[in-house]
């Protein structure tokens, strides 16, 4: 293969799409930058087989890796987002958001519903990076409200895997209420007795990370994600310095006692069942096995 | 007293109150008439402080929110809480004195407890409350003397005036977004009565920490935004010299916030704003407090809770159609 094909084809594609995987037999793993067999990735879930990065995944990808077959019942699917503010930068936030939805197939940037892993019911909102970056504005903040009204009254246990930017700038006053909102839902949710598991993956950053995502009973993460509230370049920004390795990753924030566990893809749904399982009393396992 | 920082729109009202002053010293010192040409230029000055103040561009009414004679947090407790006590440190770290919190007694009659951020006045003291922009600390402070004040009944007012979280190593390391998350949950559910007064800049979470209450009441020249305008145009425009169109498009101001059900009660400031008159500022912002005060006193813990979770419940916009 001639440098200059590399150079032009492929590789310039793979640096465009960051974090996404392109087509092509090839990708280029963003972590480690190695080029890696496409098909490898796939068969593990999404995992670099060189240095363990785990690629972004699309809502419906996790679902699908995480829920029972057939199992998942969508709600509020027809929730759509407005433009309050009127929005508009290079762009109308309004062209943004119709580019957005042909692109993803969903109406903004969080999947929500109910469905069963290992037989445990639950109720799952799951974010959809691809839209806007994950970024929270008046539907997401919503839909991952009813989503916690809804465990509440179902008793069922809550699970919300976030994968964010933070706060969507396009709604901006709404958007960062969205933060209190679904806090004060939450809150109402632990009164309740609910457990609530949270899933970070990579990244859980700003008015995500600083309301439900890192509010969780049990707080779990992929591997090497980015946590945090201030992006890495602003704080570099203000500080005048670079930052350490490994700064704002999953393995810091456990090193800082603000997650529980580091898990793998392919370990994912095990524990997950494991954690459901220490929440369910022998009698309603039970009342599970004979309904 | 003439102004020492002046913006640069307003440099046409201060130049004319000199003049004003400079005529009085002329006519004071010797025996020629001014009276009828200060008449007329107070008339006129009067004038121009309506019409620039009237019609302030949101990037206008942000530098005037950042105006450095603008009352702090402990400007509004020094006039109106009694026997105010500080409170200092979270118990955990450190005390974080971009953020202050006290009891004391509101107008001298029942005992509050006041939860502000705080910038500083001059080099020195805006190094040492790192300009009012929090750490974790900070934030876990606020929330042990509203869970003091919660143990004892008192009413909270919070004073919100911040450019946002500091975006620094230890603020991260020490777990920022969750000790705001937790001031958002706890606030929610707090058992007291919570009055926000949205004084000066309210800037990203780092505002939103002291923001969840009963009632919001936000002057009429404070902004409240997700991220700077310097940080929204340096995003999205790509250059941090767009931040006046950013701070148009992200509908920072009080009337912004009104419409979009945010906040309960814009509090009218003295013309030409906070800065020009903070006694009157002041004044005018704790009449407001009182009546807000009394209104959400007098209601049972239980209604109170319900209330503050449905108001938040209600905010966003979308739409929800059956295709
Ligand atoms: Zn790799």
């Amino acid at each position: 293969m001639p440098a200059e094909w590399f150079k032009k084809g492929v590789i310039g594609r793979i640096k465009s799409s960051k974090g996404k995987i392109p087509e092509g037999l090839w990708i280029r793993c963003e972590n480690c930058k190695e080029l890696v067999y496409k098909k490898e990735v796939e068969r593990k879930g999404k995992v670099c087989p060189k240095c363990h990065y785990h690629f972004r995944i699309s809502a419906s990808e996790r679902l699908e890796m995480l829920m029972d077959k057939e199992s998942f019942v969508e709600h509020d699917a027809n929730l759509s987002p407005l433009d309050p503010l009127k929005f508009k930068d290079s762009k109308r936030y309004t062209d943004r958001i119709k580019e957005m939805q042909k692109r993803t197939g969903v109406k903004d940037a969080v999947v929500c519903g109910e469905g069963t892993i290992g037989g445990y019911p639950v109720e799952i909102a799951v974010f959809e990076f691809g839209f806007m970056g994950g970024s929270m504005g008046s539907v997401v903040g919503e839909k991952v409200t009813r989503s916690i009204e809804r465990s509440r009254e179902k008793g069922i246990p809550l699970i919300i895997v976030s994968c964010s930017g933070g706060a969507r700038m396009q709604e901006s006053p709404l958007s960062l209420f969205q933060m209190a909102k679904t806090c004060a839902a939450l809150a109402r949710l632990s009164e309740a007795g609910v457990p609530y598991i949270s899933l970070l993956a990579d990244p859980t950053t700003g008015g995500v990370s600083a309301s439900f995502s890192l509010l969780g009973d049990i707080i779990l993460s992929e591997p090497k994600a980015l946590i945090g509230f201030a992006g890495p370049r602003v704080i570099e920004d203000t500080i005048k310095q670079k930052l350490p390795e490994g700064f704002q990753r999953a393995e810091f924030l456990m090193e800082h006692g603000f997650i529980d566990m580091i898990v793998d893809r392919e370990n994912l749904k095990p524990t997950m069942i494991k954690i459901l399982s220490l929440f369910t009393t022998k009698e309603e396992r039970k009342k599970d096995a004979a309904a | 007293m003439p102004q020492q920082f002046v913006l640069d729109f307003e440099r046409p009202i201060v130049e004319m109150e000199r003049k004003i002053i400079e005529l009085r010293t002329i006519g004071e010192g010797s025996r020629i008439n001014v009276e009828e040409e200060t008449q007329k230029l107070s008339k006129k000055l009067k004038r121009m402080i309506r019409d620039t103040y009237s019609k302030l561009s949101p990037w206008e009414r942000v530098q005037v929110a950042r105006h450095p004679q603008r009352p702090y947090t402990l400007d509004y407790i020094n006039g109106f809480i009694t026997d105010f006590v500080e409170l200092r440190g979270d118990r955990r770290f450190r005390d974080d004195k971009s953020i202050v919190a006290g009891l004391g007694r509101f107008e001298g009659r029942f005992t509050v407890a006041c939860i502000g951020h705080q910038k500083g006045r001059g080099t020195r003291e805006n190094i040492e409350r790192n300009f009012g922009m929090p750490h974790p600390e900070g934030y876990r402070k606020a929330l042990r003397v509203m869970k003091l004040a919660e143990k004892f009944g008192f009413p909270v007012i919070t004073f919100v005036d911040t450019p946002g979280a500091y975006p620094g190593i230890g603020g991260e390391e020490r777990g920022q977004s969750e000790a705001i998350a937790l001031n958002l949950y706890e606030m929610s559910r707090l058992r007291v009565p919570i009055v926000v007064c949205i004084t000066g800049e309210g800037g990203s979470g780092g505002a939103l920490a002291l923001s969840v209450g009963d009632r919001l009441l936000m002057q009429e020249n404070a902004i409240y935004a997700v991220i700077s305008p310097e940080g929204c145009a340096s995003i999205l425009w790509r250059t941090a010299e767009k931040a006046p169109q950013a701070a148009e498009a992200m509908k920072v101001t009080a009337k912004d916030l009104m419409e979009l059900g945010i906040i309960d009660e814009i509090v009218k400031e003295p013309l030409g704003g906070a800065h020009r008159d903070p006694d009157r500022a002041i004044s005018i912002m704790k009449r407001a407090i009182r009546r807000n005060l009394k209104e959400l006193m007098a209601k049972p813990v239980e209604q109170l809770l319900e209330e503050r979770y449905q108001k938040l419940r209600g905010i966003g916009v979308y739409s929800e159609s059956d295709t």
